[in-house]
């Protein structure tokens, strides 16, 4: 080792030493002043603020850590529901901008460069405070198809009252089991012997003859619960029963699956494109049908070229559904970096969970990506 | 005469079957058309669904009858050939003509026929159309914030300087052109920022802008009498010195008077807003972010362990979280971090944030560029007997950064789009404004008009940007 190779490395270490040192003793020294003692003890203490909108029961007197989990909860849910929307926006339009059909291949691109040219947050604010205001009071609200109210003060749909929920989950559980299972046996019959079996027609059955079995045999019993609308005050209207969706949950869902539905129709492009013409040609040459191309040739390929930026589209909704703490849709920022941090006042703490909690999320996901760009890459001999 | 088969239309008895689809198509057309502009239904005689139906029905019919391959006809083969290639086609093209026909007058009367931009208050919007006359009144708030409205001369002149000295590139003889990387690089930035720290920005410390701008128009000036082999030395030095000797030494006593008059009033970061606080914020972002991502890919690629690490561990922790954090943790976190006397301006906190957050993206985006390179160009480098940097610098930088226009506009693109999130922090560019001109007793109820003009705004400038890096990738686009 000469001392080319180590003095710029330990100078390197040294700037970041001292910089993170700086800012510690400088931190030590402010929390001291201002009578804190740095720990994550406040989790356990009683929050003592409400949360307009959440999954698990909450209200005030529960703990701080309670309200993080809220916060998560909501983030997890407006992210699911974005993923898949964009997802289905984005195939779809990324699929018309290969039609050789001219008005929708421009239609599609007209949307593309369209809603990904305007900021994100600038979308948040035209669903929320512009286009979602113009929707009618509930006591005013025609409903769709006899039992959706969208209403000026959110979307009101049914929901389901279940009697033994569990061993219906539990069918469900079983059946992705066996379709696991039978796919492992397909692929190595078809490698054994070069019989395919029609796996997708059996897990779909699977998964509608398993549930079905749970009504009649397993005692699960649903009935569905229709909003009904109910008059507050004299000119104070709002529905009752059902699932109460709020205005905050649909804008925010709605611009972020818009937004990342164009990110996703290029990704989705680029990947159908990236199938050279050759492949199909061959493929037909030796007498494969239509749909066995695009099954068996086409979409094996572009899969692996459309999986990975599409997974980082998916992180990039999840971390930009932080923006909710615009238009107060209590996400993990909201609840957690904006009111509990304003009760506590502990910055350091609550700042750093929360960026810890966004950090394993990504990286999490970037592990599983890098493993499985490993597993499907092209292996050269 | 051959038998008419309306089931598969040929070449036989071309003509009967385009002038009947012709004029079964224009009658669809025309239906909507009039149903839409005028608001008459004149199919209205037949039962509900197949009145509704029916110019769908009507051009399908037209569209399949016109299908006739090799008619000879250049305008029909090239509908037939683009929106009219099988029924499935044909019906999602007429789904969409008609949709865009329905749409036009609802439209076309809220943006223009029923909208109001007289007058300048709001009693002016009757009409059912949108109210420019909201943008109008605040469109000077839209622009520069709660910057004083007598000194927004200062932004105006300030951008109008910068774009012009933006735009030397173009004018460069080839004399110049050597030169023309180290002034965007150096020269540029310094001089952006010393208007607007100085001009925007006013305050006595204004007295030092001028003194910087005597100091370098002296060492221009003295600048043609040195020979060439010192010309660099001499920019470096002389300007330096004169401004000190300037400062200091020639005018101290004057500006201890000076400083107590103000030249120019000072305006704190605080009231600068608006769209030329987009500008602002995301031009110094785009200065700073590259070059500490240039930094970054290189440490991230680097064979020294302990950088190598740091590298790795500053992009996946800047990657890893959303923007709106960092700026929580630079408003709320980071004045915690700093000694109790220090106190480091919102704007600068700001564009420090947004700066290394942006920088990981672009070392992201630069590393593929790197990566892309084949082996021997870093080994044909190497057996010229060149060092790491000028390796990097003479031949593996210039090709890589070629490589990755499209992915660093991109990250750019992203980064104008950021910029209204700086509302966390309580800056208000144009989007904060619009937010705040809302809620405004006065002007209730037109957010709409603000998010669309907005909207439009951001269009214009996003789509030039992406326009303009595509252009880019073309010109230095080279055969490998």
């Amino acid at each position: 080792m000469n001392i080319k190779k180590i003095l710029p490395q330990l100078l390197t270490l040294l700037v970041v030493i001292l910089v993170f040192g700086f800012f510690s003793y400088n931190a030590q020294i402010n929390m001291e002043n201002r009578g804190i003692t740095f720990g994550y003890g406040f989790l356990s203490q009683e929050s003592s603020f409400d949360v307009q909108f959440s999954l698990i029961d909450y209200d005030g007197s529960h703990s701080y850590f309670r309200a993080y989990l809220v916060g998560l909860l909501n983030t997890i849910l407006v992210s699911v529901i974005g993923i898949i929307f964009a997802t289905i926006i984005g195939v779809v339009v990324g699929i018309a901008r290969l039609s050789n059909n001219y008005l929708i291949n421009r239609t599609a691109s007209v949307y593309v460069e369209f809603f990904r040219n305007i900021p994100l947050l600038l979308q948040i604010f035209f669903w929320y405070f512009a286009a979602l205001r113009a929707l009618p009071l509930p006591q005013d609200t025609e409903p769709m198809f006899g039992v959706f109210f969208l209403t000026i003060k959110g979307f009101f749909v049914p929901a389901f009252v279940w009697n033994n929920l569990d061993v219906f989950i539990y069918s469900i559980i079983a059946a992705i089991i066996s379709i696991i299972f039978i796919r492992i046996y397909a692929k190595k019959k078809q490698e054994n012997e070069g019989i395919q079996t029609p796996v997708l027609s059996i897990s779909i059955g699977l998964l509608l003859i398993l549930p079905i079995l749970s009504f009649l045999f397993g005692g699960v019993d649903a009935s569905v619960e229709i909003p009904v609308i109910k008059q507050l005050s004299q000119s104070g209207f709002t529905f009752e029963g059902g699932i109460k969706l709020p205005p905050e949950l649909i804008s925010l869902a709605l611009a972020l699956s818009l937004y990342t539905a164009t990110f996703i129709a290029e990704c989705v492009r680029a990947g159908v494109q990236g199938v050279s013409k050759g492949q199909k040609e061959a493929a037909a040459s030796i007498g494969l049908t239509p749909n066995q191309v695009l099954k068996l040739v086409v979409m094996p390929q572009a899969l692996r070229i459309i999986i990975p930026p599409t997974t980082n589209q998916y992180l990039n909704l999840t971390k930009n559904s932080s923006l909710a703490a615009a238009i107060a849709y209590p996400d993990l920022v909201l609840v957690f970096a904006g009111t509990a941090l304003m009760q506590t006042g502990r910055a350091i703490e609550i700042v750093s969970i929360t960026m810890l909690t966004y950090l394993s999320l990504s990286i999490s996901i970037s592990i599983f990506m890098n493993w499985y760009n490993k597993k499907i890459a092209i292996k050269e001999k | 005469m051959n038998k008419l088969n309306f089931l598969q239309p040929n070449k036989n008895n071309f003509y009967t079957y385009l002038y009947t689809g012709v004029i079964l198509v224009a009658l669809s057309i025309f239906i909507v058309f009039l149903n839409s502009f005028f608001n008459k239904d004149i199919v209205s005689f037949l039962p509900g669904p197949i009145s509704f139906f029916l110019p769908l029905i009507l051009g399908f019919t037209g569209l399949h009858l016109i299908r006739i391959d090799y008619s000879g006809l250049r305008f029909l083969d090239s509908i037939n050939k683009n929106i009219n290639t099988n029924n499935f086609n044909a019906f999602l093209s007429l789904l969409i003509v008609f949709v865009v026909i329905k749409s036009l007058p609802p439209l076309l009367s809220w943006f223009i026929i029923d909208a109001n931009i007289a007058g300048d208050s709001k009693d002016v919007c009757t009409g059912s159309g949108a109210c420019w006359t909201y943008i109008k009144i605040w469109f000077n708030r839209f622009m520069y914030g709660m910057y004083p409205n007598p000194e927004q001369w200062r932004i105006n002149l300030s951008f109008i300087a910068l774009a012009f000295l933006g735009c030397v590139g173009f004018f460069a003889t080839e004399k110049f052109k050597k030169y023309l990387t180290l002034y965007y690089v150096v020269v540029y930035p310094i001089i952006a920022f010393f208007f607007i720290f100085f001009f925007i920005s006013g305050g006595p410390i204004f007295f030092d802008f001028s003194y910087g701008i005597i100091a370098a128009v002296i060492s221009i000036i003295l600048g043609f009498f040195i020979p060439s082999k010192f010309k660099m030395y001499y920019f470096i030095i002389v300007p330096i010195t004169l401004y000190i000797l300037l400062k200091y030494v020639f005018f101290y006593e004057e500006l201890i008077e000076l400083g107590k008059l103000e030249a120019l009033e000072w305006v704190e970061t605080g009231a600068w807003g608006g769209l030329s606080l987009t500008f602002i914020v995301s031009f110094f972002c785009l200065i700073f972010c590259f070059p500490i991502g240039l930094f970054l890919s290189l440490g991230r690629r680097s064979d020294f362990p302990i950088i190598k690490y740091i590298s790795i561990g500053m992009i996946e922790f800047w990657r890893g979280v959303p923007l709106i954090t960092v700026l929580f943790m630079s408003s709320v976190m980071f004045p915690m971090f700093l000694p109790e006397d220090m106190f480091i301006d919102k704007l600068v906190r700001v564009i420090i944030a947004i700066s290394l957050f942006e920088a990981a993206y672009v070392a992201e985006v630069i590393r593929g560029g790197l990566q892309a390179l084949p082996r021997g160009q870093y080994d044909a480098a190497k057996s010229l007997g060149m060092g790491y940097w000028k390796m990097h610098i003479l031949v593996i930088l210039p090709q890589a950064l070629k490589l990755v226009i499209p992915g660093i506009a991109n990250t750019f693109l992203a980064l104008v789009k950021d910029t209204p999130l700086i509302f966390v922090v309580g800056l208000l560019e144009i989007v904060g404004m619009l937010n705040l001109a809302k809620t405004n007793p006065e002007w209730l109820g037109f957010a709409m008009e603000g998010y669309v003009f907005a909207s439009v705004l951001f269009f214009i400038i996003c789509y030039a940007m992406s326009k303009y890096s595509y252009n880019l990738e073309q010109k230095y686009k080279t055969e490998r």
